[in-house]
């Protein structure tokens, strides 16, 4: 898998810096969990390799190719999918349809064979039917033709996982997967990230809750003040009495 | 700490009567019962689903009251409706730091002072929220849209506490904070709680955080109350059998 790291990165909103110079090479496979005080960094991080914000200054990379100013969905094709705080579903339409939209490639987005409906159905057919895979495998099947505002919270939080693998991404940036969740569907979703790890994909997840970094992390980046002040795996990175003091007292 | 126990009256400011409700055609909550008495502290813990924030959005008339009564200082809510609850006293903090993107932190804390009875106080009252959550009082000229999602969630916090009320819902006020964060965002609803005599129905994943400043709590399960009581009453085992 192509390397996803960045050089440099600089951001300021309004005179308050939220990145100062970061600089990080993310690994190519395994759990890598992110944390950090709150106005650490980590969302902003999270958007600037996702094309959502552009840094101040500083780079991005995903293997060779630069990839600093390209928009969000140039950056999906090459295969970097996330998920948000704030979940950012469509509510009032089904989850089926959430997750189709997701899907990539699709003929009937392109104007001439959404007109000559050229291979369109046979990409609906495919598409309906990796959807259908994808939310069996976060056991949302029953809840296909449901809207998805009427889903928990816990599990529009998985649909927005189904979304983000819908996209065909090999690295997966999850904003805090298992915030607001009741600790069984908690430990079902870490169970699926070790899954999604074990078929190849990089995982790095933006986490407060430190016992599922534990559990899950094959290592640990820590940021404070808009950089990374420690990275390592979690068993060295977390028992440190700095990070102790400044994060986890 | 712990609260001491706290024996309840008659007259509890909130008063949750066999309501039932839900979304079009599909039921949530079924005769759900609960009392928030003054001052007290109000702990709604359960699984996704279980139809916590349902009963919070019903309490604060977002969605309507199929069956039941909803009583607040002893008057009969007809058909609540959210301006008419924060004229009353009622504030809710929904879930998912909601606040105002485009206006500054500044900007946000005025607007959420728009109910407050003594507009007059606006300014000290920002200064106390300020005070409560420190980390805001840097950025108040910064777009609220471009805070961590913590400091969305500390704003959003404050601004239900800057209208003064005498009822406070909260929906998951922990979501997105550090864990240091959340220890102090709960001593900071209990010290809030204890000096003004709010009273608060707060809904909370976390629940051992919780559990520590509530005065009483229930359990909900799909969409029914299956524990009500004290904290104490609901040990390790209780809470397994009731929650998990």
């Amino acid at each position: 898998m192509e390397i996803l790291r960045c050089e440099n990165l600089r951001k300021t909103f309004n005179g308050s810096q939220a990145l100062t110079g970061l600089s990080l090479e993310l690994p190519t496979s395994g759990i890598t969990a992110i944390i950090g005080p709150n106005g650490a960094g980590k969302t902003t991080l999270l958007n600037i390799l996702t094309g959502f914000i552009q840094p101040d200054d500083g780079r991005c990379f995903f293997g060779c190719r630069e990839i600093t100013r390209l928009p969000p969905h140039r950056i999906v094709r090459l295969g970097v999918g996330r998920t948000f705080q704030d979940l950012r579903l469509t509510l009032q339409v089904s989850v089926l349809e959430n997750v189709l939209v997701a899907c990539p490639n699709q003929r009937g987005e392109r104007l001439l064979p959404a007109l000559l409906r050229v291979g369109v159905a046979a990409d609906d057919v495919r598409n309906q039917a990796e959807a259908i895979r994808l939310l069996r495998f976060v056991g949302l099947e029953q809840k296909g033709e449901e809207l998805a505002g009427e889903l928990s919270y816990g599990q529009q939080k998985l649909l927005t996982l189904v979304c983000c693998l819908a996209t065909g991404a090999q690295i997966l940036l999850l904003d805090e997967p298992v915030a607001g969740i009741h600790p069984e569907m908690a430990a079902r979703l870490l169970d699926l990230l070790r899954e999604l790890r074990d078929t190849g994909k990089l995982v790095v997840f933006v986490e407060h809750d430190i016992a599922s970094v534990r559990q899950v992390a094959d290592s640990v980046i820590v940021m404070d003040q808009g950089n990374v002040i420690a990275q390592g795996p979690p068993s060295e990175i977390l028992d440190r009495p700095e990070i102790i003091e400044a994060y986890l007292a | 700490m712990p609260e001491p126990a706290r024996s309840r009256s008659n007259r509890p400011i909130l008063a949750i009567n066999a309501v039932a409700t839900g979304y079009g055609k599909r039921q949530i909550l079924n005769d759900v019962s609960l009392a928030v008495e003054p001052g007290e502290i109000v702990a709604l813990i359960g699984h996704n689903g279980a139809g916590k924030s349902t009963l919070l959005k019903t309490v604060f008339g977002l969605l309507p009251v199929w069956r039941g009564q909803l009583i607040l200082d002893g008057k009969l809510l007809q058909s609540p409706n959210p301006r008419e609850l924060l004229r009353a006293g009622v504030a809710y903090a929904p879930q998912g730091n909601r606040v105002f993107t485009d206006l500054t932190v500044h900007e946000n804390l005025v607007v959420g002072g728009v109910a407050r009875p003594d507009g007059g106080r606006l300014e000290a009252s920002i200064k106390r929220a300020l005070d409560w959550f420190p980390g805001l009082g840097t950025r108040l000229r910064q777009r609220a849209g471009t805070l961590s999602g913590g400091e969305k969630q500390m704003l959003a916090l404050a601004n239900a506490l800057i209208s003064s009320p005498r009822l406070l819902l909260l929906d998951e006020p922990s979501l997105g904070l550090a864990p240091p964060v959340v220890s102090s965002v709960m001593g900071h609803i209990q010290q809030i709680s204890r000096d003004s005599g709010v009273a608060v129905l707060i809904v909370e994943q976390k629940v051992h955080e919780v559990l520590k400043i509530a005065h009483h709590v229930f359990v909900l399960r799909n969409g029914q109350v299956s524990f009500g009581g004290r904290p104490q009453a609901l040990d390790d085992a209780k809470l397994r059998e009731t929650y998990f």
